[in-house]
This record gives C-alpha cells, sequence and structure tokens, in this order.
C-alpha cells in the first residue's frame, strides 16, 4: 500500500456504523498495519445521517482532518444514496451498499459511470443470522471482499477476538455476527 | 513494536492513571472526557487500580477534593473539559498556588455560548495565567505518553505545580488510533512512589497550608511559582529523555518537524499539527522549504527553544484554536510574536483563528496558509496579519 486508503461510512443513527468503523479498524490493526477510525459526531439521533471514517496505512498516519476524498464508501442504508455518497469519490472509487438492488440499478441512482459497486443485503442476512437487522458486522465481510487488503482468515480469526472483547457479556451473539461477516463475504455481488 | 494496540485517545489515557495507579480520584462527567473516567472507575470497581475513586457533585468539587487530598500527601488527580474546566477555574489557582502536584487530563472542547461540545483550546487558554503546567498532545500516544511523564514533572522537587494534559476532543478523544503502551511494571517504577517533603497527615512535622497571605508576602509567593515554571523546562526536558529511555520516543519542550533548512513554519498545538506535518511532507516532495513548530509545553512557554527552532526562518504563521477577543489575534500568537520580536531578524510572523467549535482543519487550509506566507517573503510585507482559516465571511 503506498499511499492512505481512506474510508467513509454513510448510515443511521443507530445501524452500528462507528461500531463497525472502530472494530474493522482494530482487526485490521492486528495485522501491524496503522488505523484510524472515527465517527463525525453531530447531534446524536436514532435515525439521523451520520458519517465515520477510516484511515489504513503501512506508515504511521499524522493528518487528523475528515476524509473528503475517500477510495471506498461503505453505505449501511439504501435511502441515503445520492450526491453526498458520491461526494469527493475519485473515478475509481469503490462503493459497497447495503441493499436488495443489484449493482446496475446502484450505478442508476448514483449516476456515475466509472468506479466498482458492491451490493449485498446485509438486513436480510443480519436478521437471518443475529435476529435482528444491525446491517454493520455483515458489511464488513463485503468489505473484505471487496479491497481484497486482508486475508479472509486472518481477518475472521481478528474479528473472532475482537467480538469476544466487545461481548464479553453477551457471547451468545458472537456466532450470529460470524455467520453474518461470512455469509455477506459469500454473498456479496459486484459490476 | 510490542505492546502495539488499537484503542481511543480516552481509552489511552485512561490506561495510562490505571498504570499510574493514584491514591485518589476525584472526577465529574463531562463530553467528551466522560469516559476517561467511566473506564478508570471501572478499573476501580474491578480492584484493578487501588484507587479512592471520588463521584463529586461538580467539577469545583473534584478540585477541591483533589486538593484535600494532594494537601494530605496523596498522589491525587481528576480529569475535566470545557465548562468542567470553567467551573473548576477558581480551585485551579488554588492548587497551583499551594504547590499541590495534582495531573489532570483536559479533554479540550469549545466553551459555551453558543454550547457545543466539539474541539478546540479555549477551555485550556482559559487557564493559562494560573500557575498550571499545560502539556499538549498531537494524538493518542502522546496523550498516554504525557500522562506518565506529567507525574513526574508535577511531582519533582523544583516544580511541584499541578499538569494539565490536553489532548482534542473528539479528534483525539473518541479516535480509535494505533499505539504503543508500555507494561505496568515499567510505568511503575518510572513514576516511583509519591513521597512528598511536607503534607497535612505528616503528624510528626505538622504544617499548614492555605494559610491568609498578605502583601507582606504574597508577592514573594507568587515569585516562587514563577520560579518554579522556570524550573518547569529543565524538568521537563529531563523527563523527557528518561522517557525515551524505556519508550524509545523523544519529548522535550517543542517538537520541531523539518525546520533545519525550513524558509516558513507553522506553529500549532495537538492534533491540527499531524494534519500540518502531512500537509508539509506533501510541499517538501515540491521543493517548499516548509517545517511545523508544535509546542508541547504551552505553559510554561519555552521561549528559548521556540526562538532556537525558527531563528532562520522568514515567515511564521501562528495557528489558534482559541480566540481572546482582544482584537490582537489568539492567544499563543502573542507569545510566538513576542518571542521571535527579540531576534530583530524580521520574522513575518502572522496569525490564523480556525476550527472553533469543533470546524474541520482541512488540507487544503494548511496548504493556503503556506501559500501566504510564500507570499509575505515574496513581497516583503504582512499586511494583514489577524486571519481566519475555514470561515464563511
Amino acid at each position: 500500500m503506498e499511499k492512505v486508503l481512506e474510508v467513509r461510512w454513510h448510515a443511521r443513527g443507530g445501524q452500528g456504523a462507528k461500531t463497525a468503523a472502530l472494530m474493522l479498524a482494530e482487526s485490521i490493526a492486528e495485522m501491524g498495519k496503522y488505523v484510524q477510525g472515527f465517527p463525525e459526531y453531530g447531534p446524536e439521533r436514532m435515525g439521523a445521517p451520520i458519517l465515520a471514517f477510516n484511515r489504513i496505512s503501512d506508515n504511521p498516519i499524522h493528518i487528523h482532518s475528515n476524509v473528503i476524498n475517500p477510495h471506498i464508501v461503505i453505505v449501511l442504508d439504501a435511502t441515503l444514496l445520492g450526491p453526498k455518497v458520491t461526494q469527493g469519490v475519485p473515478d475509481d472509487g469503490i462503493y459497497i451498499v447495503n441493499t436488495t438492488k443489484t449493482p446496475q440499478q446502484v450505478r442508476g441512482i448514483l449516476k456515475i459511470t466509472g468506479g466498482k459497486i458492491y451490493t449485498v443485503d446485509a438486513n436480510q442476512i443480519s436478521l437471518d443470522t443475529i435476529g435482528r437487522v444491525i446491517p454493520n458486522t455483515p458489511l464488513m465481510g463485503a468489505f473484505v471482499r471487496a479491497t481484497q487488503l486482508i486475508p479472509y482468515e486472518e481477518f475472521m480469526e481478528n474479528m473472532k477476538a475482537e467480538l469476544a472483547k466487545k461481548f464479553k457479556k453477551k457471547p451468545e451473539v458472537i456466532e450470529g455476527n460470524l455467520k453474518a461477516i461470512e455469509r455477506a463475504y459469500q454473498e456479496v455481488k459486484s459490476e | 513494536m510490542k505492546n502495539k494496540v488499537a484503542i481511543t485517545g480516552n481509552e489511552a489515557v485512561a490506561q495510562a492513571m490505571k498504570q499510574i495507579n493514584p491514591d485518589v480520584v476525584a472526577a465529574y462527567p463531562i463530553t467528551p472526557q466522560t469516559e476517561v473516567v467511566q473506564i478508570f472507575s471501572s478499573f476501580v470497581s474491578n480492584g484493578q487500580v487501588d484507587t479512592e475513586f471520588v463521584t463529586v457533585e461538580s467539577e469545583h468539587s473534584a478540585m477541591s477534593a483533589a486538593i484535600g487530598a494532594s494537601a494530605a500527601g496523596a498522589r491525587a488527580m481528576t480529569a475535566t473539559s470545557s465548562q468542567g474546566l470553567a467551573l473548576m477555574f477558581e480551585m485551579v489557582y488554588i492548587a497551583s498556588s499551594l504547590r499541590l502536584p495534582i495531573v489532570f487530563p483536559v479533554v479540550n472542547r469549545a466553551l459555551s455560548g453558543p454550547i457545543n461540545i466539539h474541539c478546540d483550546h479555549s477551555d485550556a487558554m482559559g487557564i493559562k495565567d494560573s500557575g498550571v503546567i499545560q502539556l499538549f498532545s498531537e494524538n493518542a500516544q502522546e496523550a498516554y505518553d504525557n500522562m506518565i511523564q506529567a507525574v513526574r514533572i508535577a511531582e519533582h522537587p523544583d516544580v511541584l505545580l499541578p499538569v494539565s494534559v490536553n489532548f482534542d476532543g473528539f479528534i483525539t478523544s473518541h479516535a480509535l488510533d494505533v499505539l504503543e503502551v508500555l507494561d505496568d511494571d515499567t510505568v511503575k517504577s518510572f513514576v516511583g512512589r509519591y513521597q512528598p517533603e511536607e503534607y497535612l497527615l505528616d503528624a510528626k512535622n505538622p504544617v499548614s497550608m492555605g494559610n491568609f497571605d498578605m502583601y507582606d508576602f504574597y508577592f514573594e509567593h507568587k515569585r516562587q511559582q514563577v520560579a518554579a515554571m522556570e524550573a518547569a523546562k529543565k524538568v521537563i526536558e529531563e523527563v523527557g529523555k528518561e522517557y525515551e529511555a524505556i519508550s524509545g520516543r523523544k519529548y522535550g519542550l517543542i517538537d520541531a518537524y523539518r525546520l533545519e533548512d525550513a524558509e516558513m513554519a507553522v506553529v500549532v498545538l495537538n492534533s491540527a499539527a499531524g494534519s500540518a506535518k502531512g500537509v508539509v511532507d506533501e510541499l517538501r516532495e515540491k521543493g517548499m522549504k516548509v517545517g511545523v513548530l508544535k509546542p508541547r509545553a504551552f505553559r510554561p512557554f519555552p521561549f528559548e527553544a521556540v526562538q532556537e527552532a525558527l531563528k532562520k526562518v522568514k515567515a511564521v504563521a501562528v495557528l489558534d484554536r482559541a480566540e481572546t477577543f482582544s482584537t490582537l489575534g489568539g492567544p499563543m500568537f502573542a507569545d510566538v510574536r513576542t518571542a521571535l520580536y527579540d531576534l530583530k531578524n524580521d520574522i513575518k510572523v502572522v496569525n490564523y483563528v480556525y476550527g472553533l467549535g469543533g470546524r474541520d482543519l482541512r488540507l487544503e487550509d494548511v496548504e493556503k496558509v503556506f501559500g501566504d506566507l510564500a507570499d509575505i517573503i515574496k513581497t516583503g510585507r504582512a499586511d494583514k496579519f489577524v486571519n481566519y482559516l475555514g470561515l464563511r465571511e
């Protein structure tokens, strides 16, 4: 990795984007990379649009400003698809979207010609595996598939440890979350 | 790197407090500091520290309790932000004039009003004349490292002053970052046991503290506080060298980044210094001779080190994340400009107020500053010396 890889998450308050951005960063840090994970704290309300960010690099990261030109955009809520999602993204940007729509349909909504689009029905996956609609963990599986940044097995090992730490008092949800990541990794569609 | 962890700034500072294992912590929660004491209180309830944790009803009481504990002979801490520090203000002066080595993180946040929870340095700048040592931290690593060193600086017999460790609210406090932590035993032996020379619970050598002090002694006592601040400069550097030996990370009064041959410099505190360094790296590749000066100690103000680092530059921009409303620029601008005045090198010094209430400092903003400095050098003129960065006008 020559440059710092920048990621922007679009979600609604309560969907777990901040948690996902931090957990993703933690598991990538396990590989010896340098990472940042931070949300944009606005008025914190359930359902309000929120942003979260990641930076990933082989070298220490000095910069502390918000991410303006992300190479990767992750959308947890398809109702947010619009100009704000494509803002600042380079032509070869990668979009990972939680939706029942096809990548071609998403391309039409975003009105872009370049880039690569990945879609996955993370709502259904999380409902099947975790028992409620919480699309954040499955999206991480789609991220691993789309970016090829981390070997899948290694990521799952790290994630197992992260989830065990996070859900020390609720170990019963760990298996479902891992299953959700695995299914999203397998079911993600691209074009 | 051993002991490399990915944690937030607040987690890093709570971790440092755990390893320091102070005798007393008295605190009241306030955004964005809350997590520090929340996490620390879990260490207390899990028996991972021996600390007496005092849940007080306000920040005024938090500092009061820390003062009482410290005067009694305990190693005491508190932590706060913004309005909390403002409410604590009266007691901060008491702590420094009683010469009590209380260490307290300040998670920098804008002061009301209008009400705002995000980062600027108006809280810290409110106590810059209180006699408290102020260390600033670029990232979670520095916040962690500064906490551990602060204990040694505060308790040094030549100093005996409170030390506040500043780091940026949300930008540093709530962001996950990769840093290296020391092991518990290393920290324990570095901070050592606190053995005050004089303390209230020493029944064999009774002393009194906080006495009425008239015009016959008050002035001399104030002069002694200045002498302690002066001594602190040397102590900060010495403790930094010792800390480098156990951590491999260098700490002094200032951090001079690519200034050796620089013609232009930006002076800036905390996390924005990191972004400025990123811009400097890019501009250096284009052949511009630029650098960053980040004061680590703001009080005492290391003016000798600032003069030494900037004596060869032609133009300097001081970036302040706080207003003074003097109409003469921000608080650090005044200090830097005064320090450089006596060099008689005709260094042009201009000011940019930025980032108030959490406004993001973008890389283009820093690039613009260096562009302005290049123009000043070219024309030899700096007509407008107080500017606003990233502001709609």
